[in-house]
């Protein structure tokens, strides 16, 4: 089986790194595999994304650098063993010169070594944890990593009067990054950590954890959950009475998804997040994106997820226009690095070293906007990298 | 503490309630449906579409969510879970695993696969101090109701003729058969009334857990514990396994956060190891 693999990802490369060159620049197509959760518990992220690469390929056409630009869209169900298989048959059988989308951490893992292999540049437009893109040198993310979108909250904390604080993370890699990243700047800066709590990823009953927390009297209770799972996290946060235990709820913007937001109801308004995008961002680039994203999908909100997905497609097209339309993956990857635009969520970078995403970390509340509920930006960390990169 | 061991009773008895049902068609019928999480799933999502798409008060869902599943329970026994009574375990097993793929599927392709959320009317939100103990309104309420319907439940089984006529058909079915008592009826009443509890438990749950497609396989494992740790044979056995597990379940992620997941799965386990029929099941000659 091993040995299959191998000699299918061998293929692979040889088909691409010489047969592209031919054949497919004679198709003039440039195929992009785009491998997302569309059902499963991860939906939401999936739907989000390729709502935004729909979008974008609307507004600036699917013709780059005289080349048609066909993306190929794939359901992995949230499930790493779909995922691989899937970024296999895309890059062996569709030819596919760019894979990209990645809802989940272990999804982006599962398809790394099929990127080193084949030499296709894998473009992250969820996942969130800080060392997947070490993972292979094809790697390129245009979300968000936690330890990014956390730090700026843990300086914020300990800036405002907050001492002491009790982190609750889910119990998988994005938490504990989440977690780790908190305590170290918090810690540096003066505040204290009370307790960190892990509640399994699947955890029906928050419960236990939230009245540990309270009972612990911390001055603000540190929080960070997937995206989706938020709304059952806060409606147990306000059974437990946190504000009215003048106790802060501070937390990733993960948490207060903006999917999710306006069903979580009033409970959540006060709450103060960090996040790398909000859809109240007041900018006109996305005061069009929200206007647009909304008219093609009536009754959704933007969310972070798409916007990764929005910039990660144009992060493609980019770098499809600066090597005049070659697909070599090498050339791609090259291509991508150090580029940098405005995107709805502000000025965004791709960090040459890393091939991470350098951008502005923004601090909301939540609040009340035209009778819906936002996160509303309030202080900006600009340029913020992935602190956790070359730390070993 | 005290607020620990009230939240650990309100899930112990809500893991009871839905779970119930399947006591009684595993341990009474000998049936296995692994399928029942997807009753307690349905009764979750008519208090979702009644409360959210139709503003019904979240009241009046719950006795719908009753009803409905019931009904829909009633309707498969008669149709699809009849022709399996004889089979063998194994096909049972497999048959109500494919009826969960189907429900998660279903579910996901009306409903989406997004968590929804249930918003408790506001007489139900809100806390109260009690002895230094902070309850949340909602967490009693589920109390009060739960135990409610385990008393009812345990005279029905007990003290009517409807109950007696259940346990002599369980006991044997050809002698049951034989004094006149019509022994399918029996089966798909309780049949019904096992999903329309599970349907039951499902809408006290959304609250809590808000529900997603995969909540029957989420959930399977708890029921399963619940059953295997308290035997089939009763239900006062699953009732006090349900409030042990539900206590130690909350206590041991409170006090212990580092391994509170796993205490349950410890229970089960040590209990399995000394008393494998179950803490309160006896030895049958089945």
């Amino acid at each position: 089986m091993l040995l299959r693999r191998q000699f299918l990802g061998v293929c692979a490369g040889v088909a691409l790194s010489f047969g592209l060159s031919g054949l497919a620049l004679a198709e003039d197509t440039v195929k992009i595999g785009l491998i997302l959760p569309m059902t499963g518990p991860s939906a939401s992220t999936g739907r989000e994304i390729e709502a935004a690469i729909k979008l974008y390929m609307q507004q600036n056409g699917d013709k780059v650098a005289g080349k048609k630009i066909e993306v190929i869209t794939r359901d992995d169900t949230g499930q790493a063993d779909i995922t691989k298989r899937l970024a296999q048959e895309l890059v062996v059988n569709e030819k596919v010169a760019v894979i990209a989308g990645f809802g989940l951490t272990p999804l982006a893992l599962a398809a790394g070594p099929i990127a080193t292999q084949a030499k296709v540049p894998a473009v992250i437009m969820a996942a969130g944890t800080s060392m997947i893109v070490e993972q292979s040198p094809f790697f390129v993310r245009t979300s968000f990593t936690l330890p990014q979108n956390t730090t700026p909250m843990a300086e914020w904390a300990a800036k405002n009067g907050i001492k002491k604080v009790v982190t609750l993370v889910s119990d998988y890699g994005p938490g504990i990054d989440a977690e780790k990243a908190f305590k170290e700047k918090f810690t540096a800066d003066g505040g204290q950590v009370l307790d960190s709590l892990r509640a399994p990823l699947r955890n029906p009953e928050f419960a236990p954890f939230l009245q540990k927390a309270k009972d612990l009297k911390p001055d603000a209770l540190f929080l960070f959950v997937p995206s989706g799972q938020g709304a059952s996290l806060m409606k147990q946060v306000a059974e437990r009475q946190f504000k009215e235990a003048g106790i802060q709820v501070i937390g990733t913007g993960d948490v207060l998804d903006d999917e999710q937001l306006n069903a979580m109801g009033d409970v959540v308004l006060g709450m103060i997040t960090s996040m790398d995008y909000s859809a109240a961002h007041d900018s006109p680039e996305n005061k069009k994106y929200v206007a647009e994203f909304e008219k093609a999908n009536p009754g959704m909100r933007p969310n972070f997820m798409s916007v990764g997905g929005y910039d990660g497609i144009a992060l493609i097209y980019k770098a499809l226009e600066k090597t005049g339309g070659d697909t070599t993956g090498t050339k791609l990857i090259e291509a991508m690095k150090g580029m940098a635009w405005t995107s709805p969520r502000g000025p965004i970078s791709i960090d040459p070293d890393t091939r991470d995403i350098v951008q502005n970390v923004y601090i909301r509340k939540a609040e009340k906007v035209n009778g819906q509920i936002y996160n509303v930006e309030f202080a900006t960390v600009p340029n913020v990298k992935d602190p956790l990169h070359g730390k070993k | 503490m005290l607020t620990i061991l009230f939240d650990g009773i309100a899930y112990g008895l809500l893991l009871f309630i839905l779970a119930v049902g399947l006591s009684i068609t595993l341990g009474l019928m000998n049936f296995i449906n692994l399928a029942h999480g997807a009753f307690a799933m349905a009764g979750g999502y008519i208090t979702v579409i009644m409360v959210h798409r139709f503003g019904i008060s979240f009241f009046w869902s719950l006795p719908a969510a009753f009803i409905i599943t019931a009904v829909l329970g009633a309707f498969l026994e008669r149709t699809l879970y009849v022709q399996l009574y004889d089979k063998s375990h194994l096909d049972q097993v497999l048959f109500s695993l494919g009826l969960i793929f189907m429900s998660v599927a279903a579910v996901d392709y009306f409903m989406g696969a997004n968590q929804q959320i249930v918003n408790l009317p506001p007489s139900l939100d809100g806390r109260l101090q009690f002895f230094g103990a902070s309850i949340g309104y909602y967490r009693l309420f589920v109390i009060i109701l739960c135990s409610l319907l385990t008393i009812g439940l345990q005279l029905v089984l007990t003290k009517t003729r409807f109950g007696s006529r259940l346990r002599a058909s369980v006991d044997d079915q050809r002698v049951a058969r034989g004094l006149g008592i019509d022994v399918s009826r029996i089966f798909a009443l309780t049949f019904a009334m096992g999903s329309g509890l599970a349907g039951l438990g499902g809408a006290l749950g959304a609250p809590f857990f808000n529900i997603d497609p995969t909540f029957p396989l989420k959930f399977m494992i708890y029921f399963l514990i619940v059953i295997a740790v308290g035997g089939t044979t009763t239900i006062t056995g699953p009732f006090f396994s349900a409030l042990l597990l539900g206590v130690a379940d909350v206590a041991g992620k409170y006090y212990v956060p580092a391994i509170g997941g796993f205490i349950i799965y410890t229970i089960m386990v040590a209990v399995l190891i000394f008393r494998p029929q179950g803490l309160f099941g006896r030895v049958t000659g089945r």
